[in-house]
């Protein structure tokens, strides 16, 4: 009798157990004005909802190699980790992130579209959930370009109607495309091109014509500072970097989206985590990437949310008021000519172009 | 009774031979001593020696492609990378065998990575060719040549088999030979193309400018340290708080603060340009090159330079100046003569705490350095954080160490580093 008292109980505390959730979990991302619209978003409604506290790291600039570390450690710390698709594809290269399958791990939208159906082909990697479009554009000084504002991308290569510094990104991946563009290369042969050594000398030649104009860049905040402070003309950044500066700090600068390389950046959840972790990780990607909740960060930030059935939920920003929607990289008016970062070729060719465009600029 | 103890060894008041119960003391001080500080060597055990050292043995450990493709490895031994042919068949069968299970591991990716450091295209070459392969049974779906070259044709290319035979060894001389832009072929190390050679240059670039770091401390730093020994207590601790309080400003702000000052349009070019020794259109470009980051880590080493500086002047007698001066010496001939001789150990403590500090910095040349001011450090932090070529990052790192120790030597040799005193 006494026997089976203890089993009885051992059973429901077996049952229930799995149900009770780890009270904290760390969830890795890029800090600033993106952290404060995931935790308005998603983390304070989660811990809302289900009494779990969040913790943010701002770790997602060396989220690669500090996985790495910690999985050579066997002491992942980390619950589910912010990164860009490209770091993404690395890390579930390097089998450190775990696997997802969409549609039993990630909620359907509200019609009954599937996950898959709905994020489409913006799940890039086997362990990669998207959650939003952001792109990389140029900003420009409108009193320093006189009466003939720059329409289209080359006017970054043209210092003769634009005179002054412009700002660039400190590798080559974005800023070779648009040098072949500019150099007559057409948009749907440039990684082609590209991918050949003639190719890629073009492209450093064409950016030979504008190198001592440039000044680099290594932190998406470089560009807007170099703007507000007047010191570059016009210089290319993440479009929210802008936003805020047209916007939130009402500076003399616009946007030039032609020719914007769409990226994207999600969740992965490390391997290895304790399977009650990992259970309580999915609980929260669960929730955080359904169709509301994508479309609810948006009211923070002007990135685009990933899933196509949050589009029409894009509201106004909670703060300014103002209409998000024409502020978005994928709005029709704003997306007219744009790539699409093309994550298969720079996995290959990354290592080795990068090599050259450092020898490059060291010259 | 005299006589046995004359004779014998000296014993100690409980009968046991002297030396030995000396010994035995001695060894007890030394046990204790070492208790003491062996928490600390421990910590410094366990949280840096042993951490640093295997880094380093990451830059010549490549056990990714003998462990992913064991059988492969085994059977390329017997092909001739110079024939110009593909391998055999068995080649190609183990190969598939490997990947089978390398795939189930999810291992094939890795190693696709590891390899395209080498040969660009073998990253999407093996998570490509891993969907396909993952269905094929390696016992009953052979011949397997055929198959593979089907998947992609890049296993029908010389080339690849090539790369992967030449990385197959446990212990590679690859990433030392990319540290100094060499590769490893199958016909021996080779230089790099030269659009692709930078990092003999960044180890240049990198000496040179720390030495120039150093000479600037060494100038700027000498007179404050100067005045700073031969004022009254009082003053020289309140001037000392100047010296002291950058030293306690985060490194990123003070880094920043100087982009504010130098930058085009910051604030010395504005004083210039409104007082009118600058044109508006010809501003000094000060930041963003070597000038940059010239100018902004001298100021943020300074400190390392004067404290070891002031401590060692503090310690010089005055009255050596006056006994010289009285003896007919002029200013200059007193100064250089006797003063400068006895304070050159604090210049050397100084030199090599700077120097050293130079050499590995990183954050500062990457906010003020553009294109031109950039050292090696910056490229290791690219290695280990973006690419995640560790190996390269380590054979980097071991070269610095290196170059480091041997300046280390030439100085203990040429100066002397008994004469280094940090105070």
């Amino acid at each position: 009798m006494k026997f089976t008292k203890l089993t009885a109980l051992a059973v429901t505390t077996a049952l229930v157990a799995p149900a009770a959730f780890a009270q904290e979990m760390t969830i890795v991302s890029w800090g600033g004005a993106y952290s404060k619209s995931q935790k308005n978003a998603y983390h304070d409604p989660y811990s809302e909802k289900t009494g779990v506290t969040i913790i943010n790291d701002d770790s997602s600039a060396e989220a690669v190699a500090k996985l790495r570390a910690m999985n050579e450690a066997g002491n992942v710390t980390w619950d589910v980790v912010d990164v860009v698709a490209a770091d993404a594809i690395r890390l579930c290269d390097e089998g450190l992130a775990m696997e997802i399958d969409p549609d039993t791990m990630l909620a359907p939208a509200p019609d009954g579209t599937s996950a898959a159906d709905d994020f489409g082909d913006l799940l890039v990697s086997d362990c990669f959930i998207p959650q939003i479009v952001y792109s990389t554009t140029f900003g420009y000084r409108t009193d320093l370009v006189g009466d003939t504002p720059p329409t289209e991308i080359c006017a970054v290569f043209d210092t003769e109607a634009y005179p002054g510094k412009r700002s660039l990104e400190k590798r080559p991946i974005n800023n070779m495309e648009w040098a072949l563009l500019c150099d007559g290369v057409a948009k749907d042969d440039v990684y082609d091109v590209l991918a050949t050594p003639e190719g890629q000398d073009q492209a450093l030649a064409k950016l030979d014509t504008i190198k001592d104009d440039v000044i680099w860049w290594s932190a998406g905040a470089d560009t807007p500072q170099l703007l507000a402070d007047g010191e570059i003309v016009m210089g290319s950044t993440y479009n929210g970097r802008l936003f805020s500066v047209i916007e939130e700090q009402k500076q003399p600068v616009a946007m030039l989206w032609d020719a914007q390389v769409f990226d994207l950046d999600g969740w992965i959840i490390p391997a290895g985590l304790s399977e009650e972790r990992q259970k309580q990780a999915l609980d929260y990607i669960m929730f955080a990437t359904d169709t509301q909740r994508l479309a609810d960060q948006a009211k923070w930030i002007s990135y685009g949310p990933a899933r196509a059935s949050s589009a029409p939920l894009v509201g106004k920003h909670a703060d300014l008021g103002i209409d998000m929607a024409p502020h978005m990289p994928t709005d029709p008016n704003n997306a007219k000519n744009t790539f699409l970062y093309n994550y298969e070729f720079w996995a290959d060719y990354r290592d080795d172009i990068d090599a050259k465009f450092q020898a490059w600029l060291a010259k | 009774m005299t006589d046995t103890t004359s004779d014998g060894p000296m014993l100690a008041a409980d009968g046991t031979p002297l030396k030995k119960s000396l010994a035995r003391a001695l060894r007890l001080q030394k046990m204790r001593a070492l208790m003491l500080i062996a928490p600390l060597l421990l910590f410094v055990l366990f949280s840096f020696i042993i951490p640093i050292f295997s880094m380093l043995s990451r830059s010549v450990e490549n056990d990714i492609v003998a462990d992913t493709l064991p059988l492969t490895v085994v059977e390329l031994q017997a092909w001739n990378a110079d024939s110009g042919e593909l391998p055999d068949e068995a080649v190609y069968a183990a190969f598939v065998a490997d990947m089978v299970v390398a795939i189930e591991a999810k291992k094939h990716t890795r190693l696709g990575t590891r390899l395209n450091y080498e040969q660009t295209g073998m990253s999407s070459l093996f998570r490509k060719s891993g969907r396909k392969i993952k269905r094929m049974d390696p016992a009953t779906d052979g011949p397997f040549k055929e198959a593979l070259i089907d998947v992609d044709k890049k296993w029908g290319d010389v080339e690849t088999w090539r790369v992967i035979k030449t990385h197959s060894p446990r212990i590679t001389n690859g990433y030392f030979l990319n540290a100094v832009d060499m590769r490893r072929t199958p016909e021996g190390a080779q230089a790099q193309p030269e659009d692709k050679q930078i990092l003999v240059k960044l180890f240049g670039r990198t000496l040179i400018m720390s030495l120039i770091i150093t000479g600037s401390c060494i100038l700027l730093g000498y007179p404050v340290a100067w005045i700073l020994a031969n004022l009254p207590m009082r003053t020289a601790n309140v001037l000392m708080i100047l010296v002291l309080l950058p030293f306690w400003t985060s490194l990123l702000v003070r880094t920043s603060a100087w982009k504010v000052m130098l930058q085009q349009q910051g604030v010395i070019n504005e004083v210039l340009v409104w007082l009118g020794m600058v044109a508006d259109d010809a501003r000094l470009v000060m930041i963003n090159n070597q000038t940059g980051t010239i100018i902004a880590m001298t100021h943020i080493l300074l400190p390392f330079m004067i404290l070891p500086m002031y401590s060692v002047m503090q310690t010089i007698n005055p009255s050596y100046l006056r006994a010289a001066k009285s003896m007919g010496a002029t200013n200059w001939t007193a100064f250089w003569r006797v003063y400068f001789p006895l304070s050159i150990p604090g210049i050397g403590a100084g030199s090599i705490l700077v120097f050293i500090l130079a050499i590995g910095y990183y954050i500062t040349p990457e906010i003020v350095g553009g294109t031109k001011g950039v050292f090696i450090s910056n490229r290791i932090a690219y290695h280990i954080s973006s690419s995640l070529n560790w190996g390269l990052a380590a054979a980097l790192g071991t070269i610095l160490l290196a170059v480091v120790l041997i300046l280390y030597w030439a100085y203990d040799k040429i100066v002397g580093i008994d004469n280094v005193k940090l105070g």
